[in-house]
């Protein structure tokens, strides 16, 4: 290997989600491979995502606008707000197609290992936009961990005062998930979040 | 190096994109880490929720190496309690002030049998009496255990109602009476003279939370855990008003 500009362009591959050093020189002499198709547009692409996309100062969502198109769109119901810690959460709910309300994106949990204190998620601006929007129901949408959920509970906690009705996402049997390969901790979860039929 | 414990988990890392350093509570080693590989994916993450009891199998090829483990879930006691505010800030306490409190790799068994038994009765009514009796373990286990048996002044065994901040022992009633602003108030239900009611779970914590940052804490002038003092938060705050109902 030579160059100092490959090394870099390696180095900086290998620091990508996925990525690895084999598989980031694997990706860089693909780039070399296919200049004018892939590398040039690829670096083109990401010099104009870095200038222009940014955060929403409404929900937190990543866009090229500032509020971003979901908080724009007035075909969505303004009155439902999910709260997801991270984009990538919205982005998969936004791929079910299943919510057709707004986002909150609090920026991850509460976590004491990591330092994440309250004041560190976008915990304030959800309470004002509660406050503010004529919402009606917060949807929260957290990871069912320890961490996930404690944030739910300081959430609803924090949400108290506004009136609007908070619920979570369901927890238990997954689809197409065969109980016997389920672990307790699902199971339990299943069972207390049973419905009647 | 090889060698399979009883264990339960207080935290997790992130290490690279798959895996995780977590650090376990183990039976016979004591507050033990090492590297789970794959820790990182859908099934690892269920497994090292905080207060899980594992199976733990530790391999180093040096004692003094950080090692890798293989865990299987025995009891899922994190997934009992997420939908229980105060019992999961509970949980989430008592997992970090074990972490921040506990030497690594030093044997405590009486700590781990407290801490076990705390999370087998935490989906049941006193749990939160059981907290305070886990901290006040996890001190006496650890050498720092207070004197609740007998007043230090007279030497009475009837009427202890304070605690010394200072030498962690009873005080009776009679006794406390010149000093009573200086002392700890003594919950009943910490010497069987008294019900577990919120008010006197809060005073225990004050009284396990002054002796945990005294005597665990103030070596290495670290706070208590932020987990702690959200957990003490929203217990004080239920416990001032009853009619929400203790969750």
């Amino acid at each position: 290997m030579s160059g100092a500009d490959l090394e870099k362009l390696i180095q900086l591959l290998a620091k990508l989600p996925g990525l690895g050093p084999r598989s980031a020189r694997r990706a860089a002499l693909t780039l070399l491979k296919k200049r004018e198709q892939l590398m040039t547009p690829l670096g083109e692409a990401i010099q104009a995502a870095a200038a222009s996309v940014q955060d929403c100062s409404v929900c937190g969502n990543l866009d090229t606008v500032d509020p971003c198109a979901v908080c724009n769109d007035k075909a969505r119901d303004s009155h439902t707000i999910c709260v997801v810690e991270d984009v990538g959460d919205l982005w998969a709910l936004e791929r079910s197609g299943a919510f057709r309300g707004r986002y909150h994106v609090l920026g991850g949990t509460l976590s004491a290992l990591d330092g994440i204190s309250p004041d560190d998620l976008r915990i304030a601006s959800l309470v004002r936009r509660a406050h503010d929007d004529g919402v009606r129901e917060i949807i929260l949408a957290t990871s069912a961990t320890v961490e996930g959920q404690a944030t739910a509970h300081y959430v609803t906690d924090r949400l108290a005062s506004t009136g609007v009705a908070v619920s979570r996402l369901g927890h238990g049997v997954p689809i197409g998930g065969e109980l016997d390969y389920l672990d307790d901790g699902t199971l339990t979860a299943a069972l207390k979040s049973r419905k009647t039929l | 190096m090889e060698w399979l414990d009883d264990a339960i988990v207080l935290e997790a890392r992130a290490h690279g994109e798959t895996s995780v350093v977590a650090r376990l509570l183990t039976r016979e080693h004591g507050l033990h880490a090492g590297l789970v590989q794959g820790g990182a994916g859908t099934r690892g993450r269920g497994v090292l929720q905080p207060g899980n009891r594992v199976s733990a199998k530790w391999r180093a090829r040096l004692s003094e190496h950080l090692g890798t483990y293989n865990l299987e879930l025995v009891e899922s006691h994190a997934a009992k309690v997420l939908d229980e505010p105060l019992r999961l800030a509970a949980l989430q306490s008592a997992c970090a002030v074990i972490a921040a409190a506990m030497p690594e790799r030093e044997p405590h068994e009486p700590a781990f049998h407290g801490f076990s038994a705390w999370l087998a009765a935490l989906p049941g009514e006193a749990w939160d009496a059981g907290y305070v009796a886990f901290e006040l373990g996890l001190l006496a286990a650890l050498g720092f255990g207070l004197e609740l048996d007998r007043c230090a002044a007279t030497g009475a065994r009837e009427g202890l109602t304070h605690v010394s901040p200072r030498t962690g022992r009873a005080v009776s009633e009679g006794a406390a009476a010149p000093f009573r602003d200086r002392l700890l108030p003594l919950p009943g239900f910490l010497i069987g003279t008294g019900p577990g009611d919120p008010a006197a779970i809060v005073d225990g914590l004050a009284l396990s939370g002054h002796f945990l940052a005294r005597s665990l804490f103030a070596a290495t002038h670290a706070p208590l855990p932020a987990a702690r003092e959200r957990f003490i938060e929203s217990y004080r705050r239920h416990a001032a008003n009853p009619a929400t109902g203790m969750p």
